[in-house]
């Protein structure tokens, strides 16, 4: 897909998270807008999928696992943009009795979603498991994931990391969102990452970096990270990103990890994100 | 003249090569079948699979969490996963991975716990989990299974693999005896009455069925009718095999190698008090940790031997 069309998408994604987490005043919208432009470039450009046709056993089918569930706004906007489900249904984020429950879920069958996440530390873990049954079923795909950095803070990645290196598991292609901020504060303060680029080389990981907002660079890495495939190593890539890119009040703070703007707010961010495709 | 209560026995194994075997069996059955062990796969009697089927099984060391995660993901794809480690690091270490990838996931993921309960003896609290059937039985979409023998672990693993959703099977280390017959016909959810009687109700699970047994033998030498049910899945409770029993007794006793906080006695319990007040007895660990020891040493310690449910049978029926 060109890069423009690209670029029309993410930033009618970026409407779809403001006006969704405005509308209940609750969510995450920083990590959301940090990931718009990754994500639109992963389910629209590369990503092997039959979003009108999805199925929980997804045979011949790549698959994707967002493991910092809290970005769910991101997640639904594009899983809507790219036809799993009607976009108007956006309008139900967050809301009693809908299929958008705060943090992805699979219980209520919105289709796109495989696996429960929210409580942090688990997609990997969850992407290794189908990259083998893959490897036993002949399925060439792909299994993609996407992990918070703050996130790295859990032991349970790597747990995972060890395994996948230990085990060639070469069909997971895992991004990290490298913006340095948790909901307490930048993570070097929280409980600094160190040089994340060496500890994922030293657990025996084939590691690629990029900018997580410059459209040609995430097809190009992304590219390059399925040329790697195959070849008895996991991936992963190190996504620098600014949490809240595209609203620029909710940039250079981690004060909007997980608050809403308000009504002006949403105003002023709606000002600055071009309507594209059409609010739902 | 009393007559005597005849259990054949029909030899003396651990409950957990019930399940080595019965995976064996249910791999051979079943392709989709596939088997994770977190670095015990001697202690689990796993070695029959992962030798017969190396490609379908998963040696992921000391990293239970991963393990669990792996386990649900492999679901994606149709294959049926069999987690394989101790009771206490197949629940309360992976608690938060159960729940929301396996539980809320809807994952079909059969989590087999060996080593529960306090007849692991030795190695002591660390490792004798009492809690674990009160933590699985609160995940909704979650099945929980305590078999009482060898033969119907092994029969049991091999059910559970055309059983849809999420199962925690327990199971234990203790050679005890065998008295299920080998082609019994398994059914989750529904109990065995092993022996009717007219007194009193005696509930068990795991390795206190057969001392709910015994307890029944010395009862009937006292003139004491009991009955024992043996209650193998706890949830989805047998209700109606409760409520008809002590329609007949009026009064019930639970045993179980568990905490009596959230266990086998408290589903019994609940069940009872919705329906018919019934007096009921508690065998079962009150809120303690265990502690190093032989099995039947430690059984008699934490009142949960054969001598204390006969106990809480004649107790209980005094309350009628």
């Amino acid at each position: 897909m060109e890069t423009q069309e690209l670029k029309n998408i993410a930033s009618q994604v970026r409407r779809d998270i403001v006006r969704m987490v405005s509308a209940v005043s609750s969510g995450h919208p920083g990590g959301s807008l940090g990931c718009a432009d990754f994500l639109t470039v992963l389910y629209f450009d590369k990503m092997k999928h039959d979003p009108s046709n999805f199925t929980m056993d997804a045979k011949n089918e790549d698959v994707f696992y967002l493991s910092n569930g809290h970005i769910s706004p991101v997640w639904y906007s594009v899983l809507a943009r790219s036809g799993y489900f009607p976009v108007p249904e956006l309008s139900g984020f967050r809301i009693m009795s809908s299929r958008l429950q705060g943090h992805p879920s699979t219980d209520k069958g919105l289709p796109g979603i495989r696996m429960a996440s929210g409580s942090l530390g688990q997609g990997l873990s969850c992407a290794l498991g189908t990259a083998e049954t893959k490897k036993l079923n002949g399925d060439d795909s792909i299994i993609y994931t996407l992990h918070g950095d703050g996130e790295l803070q859990e032991g349970q990645v790597w747990e995972a990391a060890m395994y996948a290196a230990g085990n060639n598991i070469d069909n997971v292609i895992a991004t990290i969102d490298y913006n340095g901020r948790q909901i307490d504060g930048d993570c070097d303060d929280v409980l600094s990452l160190g040089n994340l680029s060496q500890k994922w080389q030293a657990f025996g990981w084939e590691v690629l970096e990029m900018d997580g907002h410059n459209i040609d660079e995430i097809k190009s890495t992304l590219d390059k990270a399925k040329s790697m495939t195959g070849n008895g190593k996991p991936i992963v890539i190190i996504m620098k990103t600014e949490m809240g890119q595209g609203v620029d009040y909710m940039m250079g703070t981690h004060k909007w990890h997980g608050s809403a703007p308000n009504p002006e707010q949403l105003v002023s961010a709606l000002y600055q994100l071009e309507e594209t495709l059409g609010d739902y | 003249m009393i007559e005597k209560i005849n259990i054949e026995v029909l030899g003396k194994k651990d409950t957990r090569s019930g399940f080595g075997e019965g995976l064996l069996e249910v791999g051979k059955l079943n392709n989709n079948v596939v088997a994770l062990c977190a670095d015990l796969t001697g202690s689990l009697k796993m070695n029959a699979f992962e030798n017969a089927f190396p490609e379908r099984f998963f040696q992921v060391g000391i990293a239970e969490a991963n393990m669990m995660g792996m386990a649900a993901g492999m679901t994606i794809g149709g294959k049926i996963p069999y987690t394989g480690t101790f009771a206490n690091f197949s629940t309360s270490r992976v608690y938060d991975q159960i729940r929301q990838s396996i539980a809320y996931s809807q994952k079909n993921v059969k989590i087999c716990a060996s080593h529960a309960g306090l007849t692991l003896g030795e190695d002591g609290a660390t490792h004798q989990v009492l809690e674990d059937i009160g933590m699985m039985k609160m995940l909704p979409n979650m099945t929980v299974i305590v078999p009482c023998d060898f033969n119907q672990t092994k029969q049991a693993t091999i059910a559970i693999a055309d059983h849809e959703g999420p199962v925690y099977l327990r199971f234990g280390r203790p050679s005890v005896p065998i008295f299920v017959k080998p082609d019994a016909n398994f059914q989750i959810g529904k109990a065995d009455t092993i022996i009717e009687g007219t007194d009193v109700t005696i509930v068990a699970c795991g390795h206190l069925v057969w001392k709910a047994i015994e307890a029944a033998q010395a009862l009937q030498e006292k003139g004491i009718s009991a009955e024992v049910i043996n209650m193998h899945t706890i949830k989805p409770l047998d209700a109606k095999a409760v409520l008809d029993s002590v329609a007949k007794t009026g009064c019930a006793v639970t045993a179980e190698e568990h905490m009596m906080n959230g266990g086998l006695g408290d589903s019994i319990a609940q069940v009872l008090s919705r329906n018919t007040a019934t007096p009921q007895e508690y065998v079962a660990v009150d809120d303690s940790f265990g502690e190093s020891g032989k099995p039947e040493d430690l059984l008699k310690k934490y009142n949960i031997d054969t001598p204390n449910i006969i106990e809480a049978a004649l107790k209980v029926i005094q309350r009628k």
